[in-house]
C-alpha cells in the first residue's frame, strides 16, 4: 500500500490527434513522498553501558550524497537515538523530539529517563500513523537503574526493549551476528557476558563486515559508548 | 519508486474460557515482510491487573490503542469508584477503533478479565467488530491453533490440562504457520485478577515434548528476558 495522501494521477495528454500511430507517451506523476537513502545503526546493552554505533553515509539511488552525515543524536544525558532511513524524516524527528523533550525538562525540572524518551519516540511515531515518518528507530542508553537499555521500533512507533538491535539497510547482516555474538543464540558454548571492550570491539567488527557486503553501509562509523561517567565518541574509518 | 512501508504483523494468539476462569496464549515473533524483526515480543498487553489484551496484527496499532485504552479505565476507576467491566472496556477499545475504520489500522485483539459477571472474553478488531464468546484465536496461526483447540476443548478442564491445551495450541500453530514462533507464554485470568503460567516456552523445546514425546529428557523452561 502507497502511504501518503492517495496516489494522484497526473495524465499528460499526448499528440494523439494528429497523429494515427503514436505510443501514446503518458506521463505519470504520482506523490513520491519518500526515499530511502541508506545506511545501519546498531545498539548493544550492557549491565552498565550502552553502545551505538551508525555509519555515516548518505545515499540515494546509486549515488552517495555525502560521507559525513550522522545518524546519532543525544537526546538525554544518557540517552542515543539512531535514525535510519529517510533522514529529513529523521531531521524533523530529531527536531519534534528534542523539542519535546526540552518542554519536558523545563516542565518537570529533571531531562528525561531513557524509558521516557522512548515512550516519547513511539507515541511521536503513532501520531504520524497515516503519513509515517519513515525512520527505523534505535533509542539507547542507561536506565534509572544504570542497566544498559536498548529499545527498537518500527516506522510506527512499535517498540520492544531488547538487549541488542540493529536498524537500516544491513540489519539483515548485522542482526544475526549480534544474536549470536550477544544473545548467545545458537551456541553450544558457555555464555559469557560482554564486557565494553568486547562490545565496542563487536560493533567495529560487525559494521567493517557489513560495509563490505551492504553498497549502502560505509565511510565513517561513528561510535557513542554512554557509560555512567557519560557519553564518548569514536571515529572508525570502514 | 514506490517504497511501501512494511509494519510488524504475523502471530497467533488465543483464548478460552473454562471453569477455572481464562486462558489467554499467545506466540512472540514479528515480521516485517518476510524479514523476522523480533522474536521476543510480548503480545499480551497487561492493562490493569484484571484484564489482558491481546496483540495481532498490526503490532503498533495494537500497543498504542491498547495502552490507550488502559488509561480510559483507569478514568473509568476514578470517575465510578469501581472497575470497569470487560464488556465495557471492550467497547471503549471498539469505539476508538470505529473511527477510523478503513483508514488502515490492523488489530485483532482479545480483551478478557474477571468481572462482577465472572469470566469474560471479548473478540475485538479494526473492522469495528466485537463479539463475546468462549473461545477465541486471532491472527495468522489461528487456523491451527483452533483445530487443537477445538479436539482438546473442555469446560470443566483442570487448570493443569487447560494450561497445557493453550501451550499445545501455541505450539501447533507456530510449528505450522512460517509467521508464528518464538516462545509460546500463557496467562490464566483468575477471579483476583491475571497471572502468568508460562511466561515464554521456547517453541523448539517444546518440538520434541509434543512431536518425539520418546525422544524428549524434559522440557526446560525459558524465561525470556523482560
Amino acid at each position: 500500500r502507497h502511504y501518503g495522501r492517495g496516489k494522484h494521477t497526473l495524465r499528460v495528454a499526448s499528440r494523439a490527434n494528429t497523429h494515427t500511430h503514436t505510443t501514446h507517451k503518458h506521463k505519470r506523476m504520482s506523490f513520491q513522498p519518500y526515499q530511502d537513502n541508506g545506511g545501519t545503526g546498531l545498539a548493544i546493552a550492557g549491565p552498565n553501558y550502552c553502545v551505538v554505533a551508525a555509519d555515516t553515509r548518505l545515499s540515494t539511488g546509486y549515488s552517495i550524497l555525502t560521507r559525513k552525515s550522522s545518524k546519532l543524536i543525544t537526546l538525554g544525558p544518557k540517552t542515543v537515538l539512531a535514525s535510519a532511513g529517510m533522514q529529513s524524516d529523521a531531521i524533523m524527528l530529531r527536531k519534534v523530539l528534542r523539542m519535546k523533550s526540552v518542554t519536558y525538562e523545563h516542565e518537570h525540572g529533571k531531562p528525561m529517563g531513557t524509558t521516557a524518551l522512548g515512550q516519547l519516540l513511539a507515541n511521536t511515531l503513532y501520531g504520524r500513523r497515516f503519513f509515517p515518518y519513515y525512520t527505523f528507530n534505535i533509542v539507547a542508553g542507561l536506565d534509572d537503574e544504570g542497566v544498559g537499555a536498548v529499545y527498537t521500533y518500527d516506522a510506527i512507533g512499535s517498540g520492544e526493549r531488547v538487549s541488542h538491535a540493529s536498524q537500516g539497510s544491513a540489519q539483515a547482516l548485522i542482526q544475526p551476528l549480534l544474536d549470536n555474538q550477544v544473545a548467545h543464540s545458537n551456541q553450544t558454548t558457555e555464555k559469557r557476558i560482554l564486557s565494553l571492550d568486547d562490545a565496542i570491539a563487536l560493533a567495529k567488527d560487525a559494521f567493517t563486515s557489513a560495509s563490505e557486503r551492504d553498497i549502502y553501509t560505509g565511510d565513517t562509523l561513528q561510535l557513542l559508548i554512554i557509560t555512567e561517567e557519560g557519553i564518548r565518541e569514536e571515529h572508525i574509518q570502514l | 519508486w514506490n517504497l511501501q512501508i512494511k509494519f510488524l504483523h504475523g502471530t497467533t494468539t488465543l483464548g478460552f474460557i473454562y471453569e477455572g476462569g481464562v486462558i489467554i496464549a499467545v506466540d512472540s515473533r514479528a515480521s516485517m515482510g518476510q524479514y523476522m524483526s523480533s522474536a521476543s515480543v510480548k503480545k499480551i498487553i497487561e492493562i490493569n491487573p484484571y484484564l489482558l489484551g491481546t496483540m495481532a496484527g498490526g503490532a503498533a496499532d495494537c500497543t498504542f490503542w491498547e495502552r490507550v485504552l488502559g488509561m480510559e479505565c483507569r478514568l473509568y476507576e476514578l470517575r465510578n469508584k469501581e472497575r470497569i467491566s470487560v464488556a465495557a472496556a471492550s467497547k471503549l477499545l471498539c469505539n476508538m477503533v470505529y473511527g477510523y475504520k478503513n483508514m488502515g489500522l490492523s488489530m485483532g485483539t482479545m480483551i478478557a478479565g474477571w468481572d462482577k459477571t465472572g469470566p469474560n472474553l471479548f473478540y475485538v478488531d479494526n473492522d469495528g467488530m466485537r463479539m463475546r464468546h468462549q473461545m477465541f484465536s486471532c491472527g495468522s496461526g489461528s487456523t491451527y491453533a483452533y483445530g487443537v483447540l477445538d479436539s482438546g476443548y473442555r469446560f470443566d478442564m483442570t487448570n493443569e490440562e487447560a494450561y497445557e491445551l493453550g501451550r499445545r495450541a501455541i505450539f501447533h500453530a507456530t510449528h505450522r504457520d512460517a509467521f508464528s514462533g518464538g516462545v509460546a507464554r500463557v496467562y490464566h485470568i483468575q477471579p483476583g485478577g491475571w497471572v502468568p503460567i508460562h511466561p515464554g516456552t521456547d517453541v523448539t523445546e517444546l518440538y520434541y515434548q509434543y512431536m518425539y514425546p520418546s525422544r524428549a529428557e524434559g522440557v526446560e523452561e525459558v524465561v525470556m528476558a523482560e
